[in-house]
């Protein structure tokens, strides 16, 4: 009878593994010590190997499928030789028999724009966009009719922006993120929070924000927060893990951004949402974020206005609230706590000078965010906030 | 003494395009020209060429073909001089064409060798036109000899196709130096009317801007033809007699010599900027000697002051210059010109089969270390090709890995130059190699051999 293949402890607290990859296929002849297959632990990638020379009858399992450690994944012995137990019913462990490949778009078709409208835009200009990620609907076209051509993407592939495709990507729990969600609920439960804090030099902001009310005066106001949600919004475009919902056995990860703002009523709080923020210019959030906390606090926000939000931010910095921690607003990863504008001195060029500074406080589900992923996206925000030209478009 | 809204130096098929789109556009405009209307490009260029190209076509075909094809004609007979004339008939009535749009769009023509001054002012004999608004200069460029190796024109022995264009009956021999399009296709002319061709090119091979397989393919049907094809070849020495030139020459190390009724200069043009003050206007030249412009607008060092066509830089292509007229003509009147794509200008050679492309040649992909794929598509496995034997040449498409961009097009046969617009309107709005196989082609055509060199690109061909 053949030799069973079986899921291996591959580390002393693997209680299951994910098979990510099968390195010999059925009919290869094996000898014992080859590397059959890749599977992930909860601690990292590693190899299952041989115990057996032979031939590797059958695969029992699919590449993707998860199995408990013990149960068989395949067979090593002599081609012809019968299987033994468990052999008859492979499809019942192997739930992924055939790997589901997410529907990929047919060749050369362009996927339709998000955006209301026709865009005119070359089909070359078109694959460059979905590639770079660069939103066709923000792009000014040159060419005939305001057709976007060429040049036009290759310009607009500076500026960050969301990839053309659907509102989000849910991608199941890995070995390790559940291994992580479990063990950090158990110590700080059930939202495994950790925060981290920066300070951001708002004096180039604060100059912005005089002369963008000297160009359109009193017509258009822009906030500091104003800022901070779109500074946050473009940011979150660049760390697409921070912009998430953590969703039990899967992580759903966002393409939109709907950005969620706290907003104190009277007798309590609730976050009405700017939709697609990455998408709104300046005055538009300007305009809508005075629009909504007004409607908030007359009671007037429609469901549709205060919920599906992906990341929030809180600012308590108009109370002179130097530095605070917000609560995670579930399902959403993450909110920032801003803190207030004010000088202190700071050490530019070897000086002591006054400078105005600004703490923000990021608080992540660490089952979603791990600390250098919450980091890298503070640094961003921060290079945004410090240098505002960036907000602009 | 008159003014006018613009004054455009020549009549070619730079100027006097640029005078048509200027009044479609309201502003009043004077053409200055020497000669004819047209330019060389009418009177002695493109359109006798294609005469008399169209001439030996029909030899070559009524010789090789016509009794295979169940015609059969008996001994046939050619005669140059009667090509010839017909091939000024069909000048003259272009020329009058011209004369006729003129006439038609209400502009000026002022016969006479124009010189410009400064001040946006031309003097025409003993009068000066004022431009109010700008002066175009689009004075072209002519023949050239090389006198550094005893090969000055003197129009008898060693000519031009200036001369080439009026001879009234071919010599027994020619030697051709200069294989680009125009030794090119004179080699295809004097071929079929009985003349021994020696066909010299310094460069490694035929047509060098084109692509290597577009060379390659049109050697082997010249050499099939019995003209003598000698690339890489230095003419050192030409000694010049009263009915026939004697040239040496070095080919790949070897010295040959080469004896010809007469030599035809087809290697490069010079520009006209010569005695028309165009330097106390303040019109400055390049290093090469065109007129210096900026790139963007066409505007010489002169303000108000443009230069468009050959005399304006390379390619001196006729097609480049009328685009390069229609687009001054709109800066002047204000508007704002969609920019000249000077990587989008196709590019033919008329002779048989003929040879056309557009964008890189594979050469320039490797060079520019693209990721590219090649497609191709032979006419031998076209079924229109074969049903009219135009079975010689191919399309090959290059495509551009990632995104399908149509990088270069090459085709070499029996209608390149008509088919090549096809891949120039597919580059021009940026088509990519999907597009130009999802417009569905009619069969049987000879452009399906584009769609199939474009599923090539992408490993899909069905028809090989």
């Amino acid at each position: 009878m053949a030799t069973k293949v079986v899921m291996e402890a591959l580390s002393p607290t693997m209680e299951e593994g994910r098979l990510v990859e099968w390195k010999k296929q059925e009919g290869d002849v094996v000898k014992a010590g080859d590397v059959l297959a890749e599977v992930e632990t909860d601690k990292a990638v590693m190899e299952l190997v041989a115990r057996a020379g032979g031939t590797l009858l059958r695969h029992a399992v699919a590449a993707g499928t998860t199995v408990p450690v013990s149960q068989v994944v395949g067979w090593i012995g002599q081609p012809g030789e019968a299987l033994g137990d468990g052999a008859a019913a492979p499809a019942a462990t192997a739930p992924a028999a055939t790997p589901v490949a997410a529907p990929a778009p047919a060749t050369g078709a362009v996927p339709a724009p998000v955006a209301a409208g026709r865009i005119k835009a070359s089909p070359l200009a078109r694959k460059m966009a979905a590639d770079r990620g660069v939103d066709l609907s923000r792009v000014p076209g040159s060419g005939p009719e305001g057709r976007v051509i060429r040049r036009d993407v290759e310009s607009a592939g500076a500026a960050p922006a969301r990839k053309a495709g659907p509102a989000f990507t849910d991608v199941p729990l890995s070995m390790i993120r559940k291994t992580i969600a479990k063990r950090l609920s158990l110590s700080i439960g059930p939202i495994p929070t950790f925060y981290l804090t920066t300070e951001i030099d708002m004096e180039r902001a604060a100059d912005f924000r005089e002369q963008f009310k000297t160009l359109y005066g009193d017509a258009v106001k822009i906030s500091f927060n104003d800022l901070v949600v779109r500074a946050a919004a473009l940011a979150l475009i660049q760390h697409p893990a921070c912009n998430a919902w953590w969703q039990d056995d899967k992580i759903r990860y966002w393409n939109e951004v709907h950005i969620g703002m706290a907003v104190a009523v009277e007798d309590g709080l609730i976050t009405p949402v700017i939709r697609n923020a990455d998408l709104k210019t300046l005055r538009d959030i300007g305009t809508e974020s005075r629009e909504l906390a007004g409607r908030a606090r007359d009671r007037k926000l429609t469901p549709d206005q205060y919920t599906g939000s992906t990341f929030s931010i809180s600012n308590l910095g108009m109370f002179d609230i130097e530095h605070f921690t917000a609560v995670i607003n579930p399902p959403e990863a993450a909110i920032l706590a801003v803190g207030s504008i004010a000088p202190v001195a700071a050490v530019v060029g070897g000086q002591i000078v006054p400078r105005r500074r600004m703490r923000v406080t990021m608080s992540c589900d660490h089952r979603v965010i791990d600390g250098a992923t919450g980091a890298q996206f503070l640094k961003t925000l921060k290079q945004l906030l410090e240098n505002p030209v960036g907000l602009q478009s | 003494m008159s003014t006018y809204d613009l004054i455009v130096l020549g009549g070619g098929p730079a100027g006097y395009v640029c005078a048509i789109r200027a009044t479609q556009l309201g502003l009043s405009v004077a053409v200055v020209e020497k000669d004819k209307l047209g330019g060389v490009c009418v009177n002695i260029g493109c359109i006798p060429t294609k005469a008399l190209l169209h001439s030996a076509y029909v030899a070559n075909l009524v010789a090789h073909d016509a009794k295979g094809l169940g015609v059969e004609v008996g001994p046939i007979k050619t005669d140059y001089g009667v090509a010839m004339k017909r091939s000024r008939q069909v000048s003259d009535q272009n020329s009058r064409g011209v004369e006729f749009l003129m006439k038609k769009n209400k502009i000026t023509v002022i016969k006479g060798t124009g010189t410009l001054l400064p001040g946006k002012k031309v003097k025409v004999g003993d009068d000066i036109h004022t431009a109010s608004k700008a002066v175009v200069i689009a004075t072209g460029s002519r023949v050239k000899g090389i006198p550094q190796i005893g090969l000055e024109i003197n129009k008898t022995t060693v000519i031009s196709s200036d001369e080439a264009l009026f001879l009234d009956r071919a010599p027994a021999t020619m030697a051709i130096v200069g294989a680009g399009a125009v030794g090119c296709e004179f080699a295809d002319i004097f071929n079929a009317f009985g003349t021994k061709i020696t066909l010299i090119e310094a460069l490694p091979r035929i047509i060098p801007i084109e692509d290597a397989e577009s060379s390659d393919a049109l050697t082997k049907s010249y050499k099939k033809r019995g003209i003598a094809v000698m690339a890489g070849a230095k003419v050192l020495k030409a000694t010049v007699g009263a009915s026939d030139v004697t040239l040496e020459l070095e080919v790949a190390g070897k010295a040959e010599t080469v004896a010809a009724e007469k030599v035809l200069m087809a290697a490069g043009r010079a520009v006209n900027t010569e005695n028309m003050g165009f330097k106390e206007a303040g019109v400055q030249l390049t290093d090469r000697g065109f007129v210096k412009v900026n790139l963007a607008t066409l505007e010489t060092t002169a303000p108000g002051v443009y230069c468009i066509g050959d005399v304006a830089g390379p390619p001196m292509l006729a097609h480049k210059g009328s685009r390069e007229g229609t687009f001054v003509a709109e800066l002047i009147a204000g508007h704002k010109p969609h920019p000249i794509k000077y990587d989008n200008v196709p590019s033919v050679t008329y002779c048989h089969p003929e040879v056309a492309s557009i964008g890189l040649t594979e050469d320039q992909c490797k060079e520019k270390k693209l990721d590219y794929q090649v497609g191709r598509f032979p006419f031998s496995a076209n079924g229109r090709a074969r049903a009219t034997n135009d079975t010689e040449g191919f399309v090959k498409i290059i495509r551009d890995k990632k995104y399908g961009e149509i990088l270069g097009a090459h085709i070499v046969g029996g209608h390149a130059s008509e088919m090549i617009h096809e891949l120039a309107v597919a580059r021009e709005n940026e088509y990519t190699v999907e597009e130009v196989d999802l417009a569905i082609h009619a069969h049987p055509t000879l452009s399906e051999a584009i769609a199939e060199a474009a599923l090539d690109s992408m490993g899909r061909v069905i028809h090989t």
